[in-house]
Protein backbone atom coordinates (compact mmCIF):
# COMPACT_ATOMS: atom_id res chain seq x y z
CA UNK A 1 0.00 0.00 0.00
CA UNK A 2 1.37 3.25 -0.85
CA UNK A 3 1.03 6.80 0.53
CA UNK A 4 0.09 9.41 -0.72
CA UNK A 5 -0.09 12.05 1.38
CA UNK A 6 1.28 12.53 4.88
CA UNK A 7 0.73 15.57 7.03
CA UNK A 8 3.27 15.95 9.31
CA UNK A 9 2.79 18.25 13.02
CA UNK A 10 1.22 20.87 11.11
CA UNK A 11 0.25 24.27 12.72
CA UNK A 12 -1.29 26.92 11.58
CA UNK A 13 -1.82 30.51 12.81
CA UNK A 14 -3.31 34.05 12.14
CA UNK A 15 -0.08 35.94 11.11
CA UNK A 16 -0.84 38.81 13.45
CA UNK A 17 -1.06 36.30 16.61
CA UNK A 18 1.07 33.58 15.49
CA UNK A 19 0.96 31.55 19.24
CA UNK A 20 -3.09 31.56 19.11
CA UNK A 21 -2.87 28.25 17.18
CA UNK A 22 -5.66 27.39 14.87
CA UNK A 23 -4.52 24.23 14.03
CA UNK A 24 -2.28 22.53 16.32
CA UNK A 25 0.51 19.86 15.53
CA UNK A 26 -1.96 17.71 13.35
CA UNK A 27 -0.11 14.66 11.77
CA UNK A 28 -2.42 11.83 9.60
CA UNK A 29 -1.34 10.08 6.69
CA UNK A 30 -3.91 8.86 3.67
CA UNK A 31 -2.84 6.29 0.87
CA UNK A 32 -3.17 5.65 -2.55
CA UNK A 33 -7.22 4.79 -3.68
CA UNK A 34 -8.53 5.26 -0.30
CA UNK A 35 -10.80 7.41 1.27
CA UNK A 36 -10.28 9.57 4.71
CA UNK A 37 -13.06 11.81 6.24
CA UNK A 38 -12.37 14.50 8.44
CA UNK A 39 -15.12 15.16 11.21
CA UNK A 40 -15.32 16.87 14.25
CA UNK A 41 -16.14 20.53 15.33
CA UNK A 42 -17.81 23.25 13.61
CA UNK A 43 -14.23 25.78 13.80
CA UNK A 44 -11.80 23.18 14.54
CA UNK A 45 -10.01 23.48 11.41
CA UNK A 46 -10.72 21.33 8.94
CA UNK A 47 -11.29 24.04 6.13
CA UNK A 48 -7.67 25.44 7.64
CA UNK A 49 -6.30 21.70 6.81
CA UNK A 50 -7.40 21.52 3.60
CA UNK A 51 -6.97 25.03 2.25
CA UNK A 52 -3.37 24.23 3.95
CA UNK A 53 -2.70 21.20 1.23
CA UNK A 54 -4.13 22.98 -1.59
CA UNK A 55 -1.41 25.80 -0.49
CA UNK A 56 -4.27 28.80 -0.61
CA UNK A 57 -4.06 29.59 2.86
CA UNK A 58 -5.21 33.66 3.05
CA UNK A 59 -2.53 36.01 3.85
CA UNK A 60 -3.89 36.79 7.02
CA UNK A 61 -2.99 33.37 8.35
CA UNK A 62 0.21 31.53 8.97
CA UNK A 63 1.52 28.01 8.29
CA UNK A 64 3.77 28.16 11.73
CA UNK A 65 5.39 24.48 10.99
CA UNK A 66 4.87 21.09 9.86
CA UNK A 67 5.38 19.25 6.48
CA UNK A 68 2.87 18.59 3.77
CA UNK A 69 4.38 15.17 1.96
CA UNK A 70 2.34 14.52 -1.32
CA UNK A 71 4.21 11.73 -3.38
CA UNK A 72 7.14 12.14 -1.75
CA UNK A 73 7.63 16.49 -2.44
CA UNK A 74 7.32 18.44 0.91
CA UNK A 75 4.72 20.92 -0.38
CA UNK A 76 5.06 23.78 2.12
CA UNK A 77 8.46 24.32 0.09
CA UNK A 78 7.19 25.14 -3.13
CA UNK A 79 6.82 28.15 -4.77
CA UNK A 80 3.29 29.65 -6.24
CA UNK A 81 4.18 28.72 -9.85
CA UNK A 82 5.37 25.25 -9.00
CA UNK A 83 1.75 24.80 -6.60
CA UNK A 84 -0.36 26.36 -9.24
CA UNK A 85 1.18 23.40 -11.85
CA UNK A 86 0.34 20.52 -9.23
CA UNK A 87 -3.38 22.70 -8.23
CA UNK A 88 -6.16 21.93 -10.25
CA UNK A 89 -4.30 18.47 -12.07
CA UNK A 90 -2.95 16.52 -9.44
CA UNK A 91 -4.83 17.99 -6.59
CA UNK A 92 -7.96 19.29 -6.50
CA UNK A 93 -10.91 20.77 -4.49
CA UNK A 94 -14.17 21.42 -4.17
CA UNK A 95 -14.93 24.19 -1.41
CA UNK A 96 -16.96 24.57 1.41
CA UNK A 97 -19.14 27.68 0.31
CA UNK A 98 -19.69 27.52 -3.79
CA UNK A 99 -19.93 31.35 -4.29
CA UNK A 100 -16.62 32.14 -3.04
CA UNK A 101 -14.58 29.86 -5.52
CA UNK A 102 -17.03 30.55 -8.39
CA UNK A 103 -16.84 33.74 -10.42
CA UNK A 104 -19.65 35.25 -10.93
CA UNK A 105 -18.90 37.05 -14.15
CA UNK A 106 -17.93 34.14 -16.51
CA UNK A 107 -20.33 31.07 -17.39
CA UNK A 108 -20.37 27.76 -15.59
CA UNK A 109 -19.54 26.50 -18.42
CA UNK A 110 -16.28 28.63 -18.98
CA UNK A 111 -15.14 27.65 -15.59
CA UNK A 112 -15.31 23.51 -16.28
CA UNK A 113 -13.11 24.20 -19.03
CA UNK A 114 -10.16 26.35 -17.49
CA UNK A 115 -8.55 23.62 -16.24
CA UNK A 116 -8.83 21.48 -18.90
CA UNK A 117 -7.53 24.12 -20.83
CA UNK A 118 -4.85 25.11 -18.51
CA UNK A 119 -3.13 21.40 -17.82
CA UNK A 120 -4.68 19.22 -20.75
CA UNK A 121 -4.31 21.81 -23.83
CA UNK A 122 -7.56 20.75 -24.35
CA UNK A 123 -10.24 23.56 -26.84
CA UNK A 124 -12.58 23.60 -29.83
CA UNK A 125 -15.18 20.52 -30.00
CA UNK A 126 -12.93 18.47 -27.83
CA UNK A 127 -13.64 20.94 -24.78
CA UNK A 128 -17.00 21.30 -25.76
CA UNK A 129 -17.79 17.63 -25.48
CA UNK A 130 -16.00 17.36 -21.74
CA UNK A 131 -17.90 19.92 -20.36
CA UNK A 132 -21.01 18.93 -21.63
CA UNK A 133 -20.03 15.24 -20.43
CA UNK A 134 -18.62 16.82 -16.99
CA UNK A 135 -22.35 18.47 -16.33
CA UNK A 136 -24.45 15.49 -17.09
CA UNK A 137 -22.31 13.25 -14.76
CA UNK A 138 -23.16 15.54 -11.89
CA UNK A 139 -26.93 16.22 -12.84
CA UNK A 140 -26.82 18.89 -15.11
CA UNK A 141 -28.43 19.44 -18.61
CA UNK A 142 -25.62 20.01 -20.62
CA UNK A 143 -27.35 23.17 -21.82
CA UNK A 144 -26.78 25.04 -18.79
CA UNK A 145 -23.09 25.24 -19.84
CA UNK A 146 -24.12 29.23 -20.73
CA UNK A 147 -25.52 29.53 -17.06
CA UNK A 148 -23.88 32.61 -14.56
CA UNK A 149 -23.23 31.32 -10.97
CA UNK A 150 -26.03 33.38 -9.29
CA UNK A 151 -28.70 31.82 -12.18
CA UNK A 152 -28.42 28.30 -10.40
CA UNK A 153 -29.69 26.57 -6.99
CA UNK A 154 -27.35 26.11 -4.30
CA UNK A 155 -27.21 22.48 -4.89
CA UNK A 156 -26.44 22.83 -8.61
CA UNK A 157 -23.69 25.46 -7.76
CA UNK A 158 -22.42 22.58 -5.24
CA UNK A 159 -22.06 20.30 -8.67
CA UNK A 160 -20.33 22.40 -11.06
CA UNK A 161 -17.73 22.85 -8.34
CA UNK A 162 -17.62 19.07 -8.45
CA UNK A 163 -17.49 18.71 -12.10
CA UNK A 164 -14.49 21.42 -11.99
CA UNK A 165 -12.62 19.72 -9.92
CA UNK A 166 -13.03 16.38 -11.30
CA UNK A 167 -12.45 17.87 -14.51
CA UNK A 168 -8.36 17.05 -14.72
CA UNK A 169 -9.00 14.01 -13.12
CA UNK A 170 -6.86 14.60 -9.97
CA UNK A 171 -5.13 12.00 -7.97
CA UNK A 172 -5.97 13.69 -4.86
CA UNK A 173 -9.53 14.94 -4.08
CA UNK A 174 -9.97 17.13 -1.44
CA UNK A 175 -13.95 17.76 -0.60
CA UNK A 176 -15.03 20.69 2.35
CA UNK A 177 -18.50 19.65 3.05
CA UNK A 178 -19.40 18.64 -0.98
CA UNK A 179 -22.79 17.45 -0.68
CA UNK A 180 -24.75 19.51 2.02
CA UNK A 181 -26.33 21.71 -0.32
CA UNK A 182 -27.91 18.29 -1.96
CA UNK A 183 -31.02 16.14 -1.53
CA UNK A 184 -30.54 12.45 -0.84
CA UNK A 185 -31.13 11.32 -3.69
CA UNK A 186 -28.51 13.68 -5.54
CA UNK A 187 -26.02 13.17 -2.84
CA UNK A 188 -26.13 8.95 -3.62
CA UNK A 189 -25.50 9.93 -7.38
CA UNK A 190 -22.95 12.14 -6.48
CA UNK A 191 -21.44 9.66 -4.13
CA UNK A 192 -21.23 7.08 -6.38
CA UNK A 193 -19.88 9.51 -9.08
CA UNK A 194 -16.63 9.84 -6.96
CA UNK A 195 -16.45 6.09 -5.73
CA UNK A 196 -16.57 5.57 -9.14
CA UNK A 197 -13.54 7.95 -9.87
CA UNK A 198 -11.58 6.21 -7.05
CA UNK A 199 -12.03 2.90 -8.80
CA UNK A 200 -10.68 3.68 -12.28
CA UNK A 201 -8.15 6.47 -11.58
CA UNK A 202 -7.02 4.80 -7.96
CA UNK A 203 -8.27 8.11 -6.47
CA UNK A 204 -7.60 9.20 -2.84
CA UNK A 205 -10.19 11.44 -1.35
CA UNK A 206 -9.74 13.50 1.83
CA UNK A 207 -13.52 14.36 2.57
CA UNK A 208 -14.53 16.73 5.20
CA UNK A 209 -18.28 16.18 6.52
CA UNK A 210 -20.41 16.18 9.09
CA UNK A 211 -23.17 13.54 8.01
CA UNK A 212 -21.72 10.57 9.95
CA UNK A 213 -24.36 8.31 7.01
CA UNK A 214 -21.73 9.29 4.47
CA UNK A 215 -18.76 8.56 6.59
CA UNK A 216 -20.36 5.03 7.19
CA UNK A 217 -21.17 4.99 3.67
CA UNK A 218 -17.39 6.41 1.90
CA UNK A 219 -15.00 6.11 4.45
CA UNK A 220 -11.87 3.83 4.82
CA UNK A 221 -10.11 6.00 7.89
CA UNK A 222 -12.07 8.85 9.87
CA UNK A 223 -9.86 11.66 11.49
CA UNK A 224 -11.83 13.41 14.09
CA UNK A 225 -10.61 17.09 14.90
CA UNK A 226 -11.88 19.07 18.50
CA UNK A 227 -10.51 22.92 18.78
CA UNK A 228 -7.61 22.36 16.29
CA UNK A 229 -6.31 19.32 17.38
CA UNK A 230 -6.83 15.40 16.40
CA UNK A 231 -8.42 13.89 19.16
CA UNK A 232 -8.57 10.60 17.88
CA UNK A 233 -8.05 8.84 14.37
CA UNK A 234 -8.46 4.83 13.08
CA UNK A 235 -9.89 2.54 10.92
CA UNK A 236 -13.93 3.57 9.95
CA UNK A 237 -15.45 0.94 12.15
CA UNK A 238 -12.83 1.52 15.04
CA UNK A 239 -13.98 5.46 14.71
CA UNK A 240 -17.55 4.75 14.55
CA UNK A 241 -18.18 1.84 16.54
CA UNK A 242 -15.63 2.18 19.66
CA UNK A 243 -14.84 5.89 19.92
CA UNK A 244 -12.18 5.97 22.30
CA UNK A 245 -12.53 10.41 23.09
CA UNK A 246 -14.69 11.63 24.98
CA UNK A 247 -15.41 14.27 22.01
CA UNK A 248 -15.78 11.33 19.49
CA UNK A 249 -18.13 9.44 21.99
CA UNK A 250 -19.97 12.85 22.83
CA UNK A 251 -19.98 13.42 19.29
CA UNK A 252 -21.56 10.13 18.10
CA UNK A 253 -24.00 10.30 20.78
CA UNK A 254 -25.93 13.42 18.51
CA UNK A 255 -26.19 12.19 15.40
CA UNK A 256 -29.59 12.08 14.79
CA UNK A 257 -31.28 8.73 14.30
CA UNK A 258 -33.28 8.32 10.49
CA UNK A 259 -36.54 8.10 12.24
CA UNK A 260 -36.27 11.32 14.39
CA UNK A 261 -37.23 9.28 17.56
CA UNK A 262 -34.04 10.19 19.51
CA UNK A 263 -34.33 13.34 21.36
CA UNK A 264 -31.83 16.32 20.26
CA UNK A 265 -29.18 16.54 23.05
CA UNK A 266 -25.88 18.44 22.27
CA UNK A 267 -23.00 17.83 23.88
CA UNK A 268 -22.64 18.45 27.64
CA UNK A 269 -19.16 20.63 27.50
CA UNK A 270 -19.17 21.07 31.12
CA UNK A 271 -18.57 17.43 31.14
CA UNK A 272 -16.42 16.61 28.54
CA UNK A 273 -14.21 19.40 29.76
CA UNK A 274 -14.39 17.00 32.97
CA UNK A 275 -13.16 14.37 30.94
CA UNK A 276 -10.44 16.21 28.78
CA UNK A 277 -8.60 17.02 32.22
CA UNK A 278 -8.97 13.70 33.87
CA UNK A 279 -7.17 12.27 30.53
CA UNK A 280 -4.99 15.37 30.63
CA UNK A 281 -3.31 14.19 34.55
CA UNK B 1 -57.83 36.49 12.03
CA UNK B 2 -57.24 33.39 9.90
CA UNK B 3 -55.37 30.69 12.29
CA UNK B 4 -52.77 30.95 8.84
CA UNK B 5 -49.95 33.24 9.50
CA UNK B 6 -48.59 33.28 6.23
CA UNK B 7 -50.18 31.60 2.93
CA UNK B 8 -49.92 31.98 -0.89
CA UNK B 9 -51.74 30.94 -3.24
CA UNK B 10 -51.25 29.62 -6.99
CA UNK B 11 -47.48 31.41 -7.33
CA UNK B 12 -45.81 31.06 -10.39
CA UNK B 13 -42.47 32.21 -11.48
CA UNK B 14 -40.65 31.64 -14.61
CA UNK B 15 -36.84 32.28 -14.91
CA UNK B 16 -35.40 33.12 -18.03
CA UNK B 17 -32.50 30.42 -19.42
CA UNK B 18 -29.99 30.73 -22.31
CA UNK B 19 -30.02 27.26 -24.26
CA UNK B 20 -28.85 26.14 -27.52
CA UNK B 21 -25.42 25.63 -28.46
CA UNK B 22 -23.92 28.97 -28.61
CA UNK B 23 -26.22 30.28 -25.11
CA UNK B 24 -28.03 32.71 -27.98
CA UNK B 25 -31.56 31.14 -27.71
CA UNK B 26 -33.55 31.62 -24.57
CA UNK B 27 -36.08 29.53 -22.93
CA UNK B 28 -38.93 29.64 -20.24
CA UNK B 29 -38.33 27.84 -17.08
CA UNK B 30 -40.78 27.51 -14.53
CA UNK B 31 -39.31 27.21 -11.56
CA UNK B 32 -42.68 27.47 -9.37
CA UNK B 33 -45.67 26.27 -11.29
CA UNK B 34 -49.07 27.13 -9.18
CA UNK B 35 -47.61 26.67 -5.72
CA UNK B 36 -50.28 27.42 -2.57
CA UNK B 37 -48.80 26.81 0.61
CA UNK B 38 -50.34 28.09 4.24
CA UNK B 39 -48.11 28.20 7.51
CA UNK B 40 -49.76 27.99 10.75
CA UNK B 41 -49.08 30.25 13.18
CA UNK B 42 -46.72 28.92 15.65
CA UNK B 43 -45.76 25.79 13.83
CA UNK B 44 -43.17 24.79 11.63
CA UNK B 45 -43.90 23.97 7.88
CA UNK B 46 -40.93 21.63 5.83
CA UNK B 47 -40.15 22.53 2.90
CA UNK B 48 -38.47 19.47 1.17
CA UNK B 49 -37.51 18.43 -2.19
CA UNK B 50 -34.31 17.76 -4.56
CA UNK B 51 -32.18 20.28 -5.72
CA UNK B 52 -33.03 22.76 -8.66
CA UNK B 53 -36.73 22.06 -7.61
CA UNK B 54 -38.07 25.32 -6.48
CA UNK B 55 -37.34 25.77 -2.52
CA UNK B 56 -35.03 28.59 -2.37
CA UNK B 57 -37.24 30.33 -5.10
CA UNK B 58 -40.64 30.25 -3.21
CA UNK B 59 -38.33 31.37 0.31
CA UNK B 60 -37.45 34.42 -1.92
CA UNK B 61 -40.95 34.92 -3.76
CA UNK B 62 -43.09 34.84 -0.35
CA UNK B 63 -40.97 37.28 1.60
CA UNK B 64 -40.95 39.64 -1.54
CA UNK B 65 -36.93 39.34 -2.17
CA UNK B 66 -37.92 38.76 -5.58
CA UNK B 67 -40.84 39.22 -8.11
CA UNK B 68 -43.61 36.55 -8.59
CA UNK B 69 -45.22 36.18 -12.23
CA UNK B 70 -48.38 35.75 -10.57
CA UNK B 71 -50.01 34.61 -7.14
CA UNK B 72 -50.68 36.25 -4.08
CA UNK B 73 -49.22 35.94 -0.50
CA UNK B 74 -50.65 37.35 2.21
CA UNK B 75 -48.96 37.72 5.80
CA UNK B 76 -51.53 37.91 8.63
CA UNK B 77 -54.09 38.69 6.52
CA UNK B 78 -52.81 41.17 4.45
CA UNK B 79 -51.43 40.74 0.89
CA UNK B 80 -48.47 41.55 0.76
CA UNK B 81 -48.25 43.06 -3.00
CA UNK B 82 -50.57 45.97 -1.61
CA UNK B 83 -48.47 46.82 0.91
CA UNK B 84 -46.32 50.17 0.16
CA UNK B 85 -42.23 50.47 0.06
CA UNK B 86 -42.42 51.57 3.56
CA UNK B 87 -44.97 49.83 5.13
CA UNK B 88 -43.31 46.81 3.11
CA UNK B 89 -39.94 47.55 4.87
CA UNK B 90 -41.85 47.82 8.51
CA UNK B 91 -43.51 44.28 7.87
CA UNK B 92 -39.86 43.14 7.32
CA UNK B 93 -38.82 43.13 11.27
CA UNK B 94 -41.54 40.20 11.07
CA UNK B 95 -40.58 38.26 8.12
CA UNK B 96 -36.99 37.27 8.50
CA UNK B 97 -34.86 34.80 6.27
CA UNK B 98 -32.16 32.32 6.68
CA UNK B 99 -29.87 32.51 3.89
CA UNK B 100 -28.41 28.91 1.61
CA UNK B 101 -25.65 30.48 1.34
CA UNK B 102 -24.37 32.74 4.20
CA UNK B 103 -20.98 34.01 2.90
CA UNK B 104 -22.59 35.64 0.37
CA UNK B 105 -25.38 37.05 2.20
CA UNK B 106 -22.96 38.83 5.29
CA UNK B 107 -21.24 42.18 3.85
CA UNK B 108 -17.47 41.31 4.03
CA UNK B 109 -16.88 44.94 5.64
CA UNK B 110 -18.86 45.16 8.52
CA UNK B 111 -17.82 43.68 11.68
CA UNK B 112 -20.20 40.52 13.32
CA UNK B 113 -21.44 42.67 15.56
CA UNK B 114 -22.74 45.53 13.18
CA UNK B 115 -23.99 42.81 11.16
CA UNK B 116 -26.31 41.07 13.72
CA UNK B 117 -27.50 44.47 15.47
CA UNK B 118 -28.15 46.36 11.95
CA UNK B 119 -31.55 45.36 12.43
CA UNK B 120 -32.19 46.38 15.56
CA UNK B 121 -31.18 49.69 14.12
CA UNK B 122 -32.96 50.41 11.51
CA UNK B 123 -36.16 49.16 13.57
CA UNK B 124 -35.26 51.30 16.01
CA UNK B 125 -35.46 48.07 18.93
CA UNK B 126 -34.46 49.93 21.93
CA UNK B 127 -31.39 51.88 22.99
CA UNK B 128 -27.65 51.24 21.90
CA UNK B 129 -27.03 49.08 25.36
CA UNK B 130 -30.33 47.52 25.24
CA UNK B 131 -29.30 46.29 21.40
CA UNK B 132 -25.80 45.42 22.27
CA UNK B 133 -26.70 42.97 24.95
CA UNK B 134 -29.75 41.25 22.64
CA UNK B 135 -26.36 41.12 20.37
CA UNK B 136 -24.28 39.41 22.45
CA UNK B 137 -27.18 37.20 24.07
CA UNK B 138 -28.24 35.65 20.63
CA UNK B 139 -24.59 35.20 19.65
CA UNK B 140 -23.93 33.21 22.87
CA UNK B 141 -27.23 30.92 22.34
CA UNK B 142 -25.83 30.25 19.00
CA UNK B 143 -22.35 29.41 20.75
CA UNK B 144 -20.46 31.86 19.44
CA UNK B 145 -19.04 34.50 21.80
CA UNK B 146 -18.82 38.43 22.83
CA UNK B 147 -15.69 38.39 21.40
CA UNK B 148 -16.36 37.32 17.76
CA UNK B 149 -18.48 40.89 17.89
CA UNK B 150 -15.19 42.44 16.23
CA UNK B 151 -14.05 40.15 14.01
CA UNK B 152 -14.95 40.21 9.93
CA UNK B 153 -17.62 37.33 8.59
CA UNK B 154 -13.75 35.86 6.51
CA UNK B 155 -12.31 35.30 9.62
CA UNK B 156 -15.06 32.63 10.64
CA UNK B 157 -15.49 28.95 9.54
CA UNK B 158 -18.38 27.82 7.57
CA UNK B 159 -20.32 26.56 10.22
CA UNK B 160 -19.88 29.54 12.26
CA UNK B 161 -21.10 31.99 9.06
CA UNK B 162 -24.08 30.12 9.31
CA UNK B 163 -24.35 30.24 12.66
CA UNK B 164 -24.21 34.47 12.40
CA UNK B 165 -27.32 34.56 9.51
CA UNK B 166 -29.11 32.95 11.71
CA UNK B 167 -28.96 35.27 14.94
CA UNK B 168 -28.98 37.78 12.40
CA UNK B 169 -32.56 36.75 12.09
CA UNK B 170 -33.44 35.54 15.04
CA UNK B 171 -32.60 38.75 17.30
CA UNK B 172 -34.75 40.58 15.79
CA UNK B 173 -37.76 38.18 17.59
CA UNK B 174 -39.49 38.23 14.44
CA UNK B 175 -43.26 36.47 13.66
CA UNK B 176 -42.05 34.48 11.03
CA UNK B 177 -38.34 32.88 9.50
CA UNK B 178 -37.68 31.66 6.36
CA UNK B 179 -34.78 29.28 7.01
CA UNK B 180 -32.96 28.05 3.77
CA UNK B 181 -31.06 24.95 4.71
CA UNK B 182 -29.94 26.67 8.09
CA UNK B 183 -28.01 23.79 9.39
CA UNK B 184 -26.22 22.18 6.43
CA UNK B 185 -23.21 23.05 7.71
CA UNK B 186 -22.92 22.19 10.97
CA UNK B 187 -21.52 19.24 13.10
CA UNK B 188 -24.23 17.47 15.05
CA UNK B 189 -24.37 18.73 18.25
CA UNK B 190 -24.04 21.92 16.94
CA UNK B 191 -26.95 21.27 14.70
CA UNK B 192 -29.23 19.26 18.17
CA UNK B 193 -28.15 22.69 20.15
CA UNK B 194 -29.63 25.08 16.93
CA UNK B 195 -32.70 23.40 16.49
CA UNK B 196 -33.51 23.15 20.52
CA UNK B 197 -32.96 27.20 20.09
CA UNK B 198 -35.46 27.08 17.31
CA UNK B 199 -38.15 25.33 19.11
CA UNK B 200 -37.64 27.42 22.64
CA UNK B 201 -37.85 30.71 20.50
CA UNK B 202 -41.47 28.97 18.78
CA UNK B 203 -42.48 27.92 22.44
CA UNK B 204 -41.39 31.93 24.17
CA UNK B 205 -43.02 33.53 21.27
CA UNK B 206 -45.07 31.98 18.52
CA UNK B 207 -42.45 32.12 16.15
CA UNK B 208 -43.35 30.35 12.71
CA UNK B 209 -40.79 28.53 10.42
CA UNK B 210 -40.80 28.09 7.30
CA UNK B 211 -38.25 25.30 7.17
CA UNK B 212 -36.09 24.36 4.11
CA UNK B 213 -33.86 21.08 4.24
CA UNK B 214 -33.00 18.26 2.16
CA UNK B 215 -31.96 16.36 5.29
CA UNK B 216 -35.22 14.39 6.52
CA UNK B 217 -34.15 13.20 9.74
CA UNK B 218 -33.62 17.32 10.67
CA UNK B 219 -37.57 17.85 9.13
CA UNK B 220 -38.93 14.99 11.11
CA UNK B 221 -37.50 17.06 14.55
CA UNK B 222 -38.36 20.69 13.55
CA UNK B 223 -41.97 19.98 11.45
CA UNK B 224 -45.53 19.56 12.15
CA UNK B 225 -45.85 19.55 8.28
CA UNK B 226 -44.55 18.98 5.09
CA UNK B 227 -44.65 19.88 1.47
CA UNK B 228 -42.94 18.04 -0.85
CA UNK B 229 -41.48 19.99 -4.16
CA UNK B 230 -40.49 18.50 -7.74
CA UNK B 231 -39.69 20.58 -10.58
CA UNK B 232 -41.31 23.72 -9.53
CA UNK B 233 -44.96 21.59 -8.27
CA UNK B 234 -46.27 20.83 -4.66
CA UNK B 235 -46.26 17.34 -4.91
CA UNK B 236 -47.46 15.79 -2.17
CA UNK B 237 -48.08 18.04 1.51
CA UNK B 238 -49.62 16.27 4.77
CA UNK B 239 -48.46 16.02 8.24
CA UNK B 240 -44.89 14.66 8.45
CA UNK B 241 -45.84 11.70 10.80
CA UNK B 242 -48.43 10.52 7.75
CA UNK B 243 -46.08 10.93 5.14
CA UNK B 244 -43.11 9.30 6.54
CA UNK B 245 -45.48 6.57 6.95
CA UNK B 246 -46.84 6.42 4.30
CA UNK B 247 -45.29 8.13 1.21
CA UNK B 248 -47.85 8.34 -1.47
CA UNK B 249 -45.51 9.51 -3.86
CA UNK B 250 -42.25 7.67 -5.74
CA UNK B 251 -40.12 10.57 -5.65
CA UNK B 252 -40.92 10.81 -1.12
CA UNK B 253 -40.30 7.01 -0.92
CA UNK B 254 -36.74 7.47 -2.89
CA UNK B 255 -35.71 10.25 -0.54
CA UNK B 256 -36.96 8.72 2.71
CA UNK B 257 -35.19 5.23 1.32
CA UNK B 258 -32.17 7.38 0.26
CA UNK B 259 -30.79 8.74 3.56
CA UNK B 260 -27.16 8.03 3.78
CA UNK B 261 -26.12 4.98 6.53
CA UNK B 262 -29.53 4.27 7.13
CA UNK B 263 -28.61 0.19 7.23
CA UNK B 264 -24.73 1.04 8.52
CA UNK B 265 -25.20 3.98 10.16
CA UNK B 266 -22.96 4.61 13.49
CA UNK B 267 -24.91 2.98 16.56
CA UNK B 268 -22.81 3.84 19.56
CA UNK B 269 -24.16 2.85 22.46
N1 LIG C 1 -8.65 34.52 8.53
C1 LIG C 1 -8.86 34.09 9.78
N2 LIG C 1 -8.46 34.82 10.84
C2 LIG C 1 -8.64 34.39 12.10
N3 LIG C 1 -9.26 33.23 12.43
C3 LIG C 1 -9.68 32.44 11.42
C4 LIG C 1 -9.51 32.82 10.06
N4 LIG C 1 -10.05 31.85 9.28
C5 LIG C 1 -10.54 30.91 10.13
N5 LIG C 1 -10.33 31.26 11.42
C6 LIG C 1 -10.70 30.48 12.62
O1 LIG C 1 -10.05 29.24 12.54
C7 LIG C 1 -10.86 28.21 13.10
C8 LIG C 1 -10.89 27.02 12.16
O2 LIG C 1 -11.59 27.38 10.97
P1 LIG C 1 -12.01 26.29 9.89
O3 LIG C 1 -12.65 27.04 8.78
O4 LIG C 1 -10.86 25.42 9.55
O5 LIG C 1 -13.12 25.43 10.69
P2 LIG C 1 -13.91 24.13 10.23
O6 LIG C 1 -13.44 22.99 11.07
O7 LIG C 1 -13.83 23.98 8.76
O8 LIG C 1 -15.41 24.49 10.70
P3 LIG C 1 -16.83 24.33 9.95
O9 LIG C 1 -17.23 22.92 10.19
O10 LIG C 1 -17.72 25.28 10.70
O11 LIG C 1 -16.64 24.69 8.52
C9 LIG C 1 -12.22 28.83 13.36
O12 LIG C 1 -12.41 28.99 14.74
C10 LIG C 1 -12.18 30.17 12.66
O13 LIG C 1 -12.90 31.14 13.39
N1 LIG D 1 -31.79 33.76 -11.78
C1 LIG D 1 -32.07 32.59 -12.39
N2 LIG D 1 -32.07 32.51 -13.74
C2 LIG D 1 -32.36 31.34 -14.34
N3 LIG D 1 -32.67 30.19 -13.71
C3 LIG D 1 -32.69 30.22 -12.36
C4 LIG D 1 -32.39 31.41 -11.63
N4 LIG D 1 -32.48 31.14 -10.31
C5 LIG D 1 -32.81 29.83 -10.21
N5 LIG D 1 -32.95 29.27 -11.44
C6 LIG D 1 -33.33 27.87 -11.73
O1 LIG D 1 -34.59 27.63 -11.15
C7 LIG D 1 -34.65 26.32 -10.59
C8 LIG D 1 -35.06 26.40 -9.10
O2 LIG D 1 -34.01 27.00 -8.35
P1 LIG D 1 -34.04 27.09 -6.76
O3 LIG D 1 -32.83 27.84 -6.34
O4 LIG D 1 -35.35 27.62 -6.33
O5 LIG D 1 -33.91 25.54 -6.36
P2 LIG D 1 -33.81 24.83 -4.92
O6 LIG D 1 -34.99 23.93 -4.77
O7 LIG D 1 -33.58 25.85 -3.87
O8 LIG D 1 -32.51 23.92 -5.12
P3 LIG D 1 -31.30 23.57 -4.10
O9 LIG D 1 -31.81 22.51 -3.19
O10 LIG D 1 -30.25 23.03 -5.02
O11 LIG D 1 -30.88 24.82 -3.41
C9 LIG D 1 -33.27 25.70 -10.81
O12 LIG D 1 -33.30 24.85 -11.92
C10 LIG D 1 -32.37 26.89 -11.08
O13 LIG D 1 -31.33 26.55 -11.95
MG1 LIG E 1 -15.16 24.31 7.22
MG1 LIG F 1 -31.93 26.31 -2.61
Amino acid sequence: MSELLRIESLSIAPAAAPERLLVNQISFALETGKTTCIVGESGSGKSLTALAVMGLLSGQLQLVQGKINFQRQNLTGLNNQQMREIRGKRIAMIFQEPMTSLNPVLSIGYQIGEPLTVHLGLKGQALKTRIANLLEQVGIPAERANSYPDELSGGQRQRVMIAMSIACEPVLLIADEPTTALDVTVQAQILKLLDELKTRLNMSMLFITHDFGVVADIADNVVVMFRGEIVESGSVDQVLNHPQHPYTQALLACVPDAEGKKPLKPIDYAWLNAEQNGLAA
Amino acid sequence: MSAYILSAQHLNKSYIQRSGRFGFTTKQVKALDDVSIQLRAGATLAVVGESGSGKSTLARCLLQLQPLNSGAVQFQGRDLAVLSAAELRQQRRHLQMIFQDPFASLNPRMKIGAIVGEGLLIHKLGNALEQRQKVVQMLKRVCLSEADMEKYPHEFSGGQRQRIGIARALVLEPKVVVCDEPVSALDVSIQAQILLLLKELQQEMALSYLFISHDLRVVRHIADEVVVMHQGKVVEQGLVADIYANPTQAYTRNLINAIPGRQRAANPS
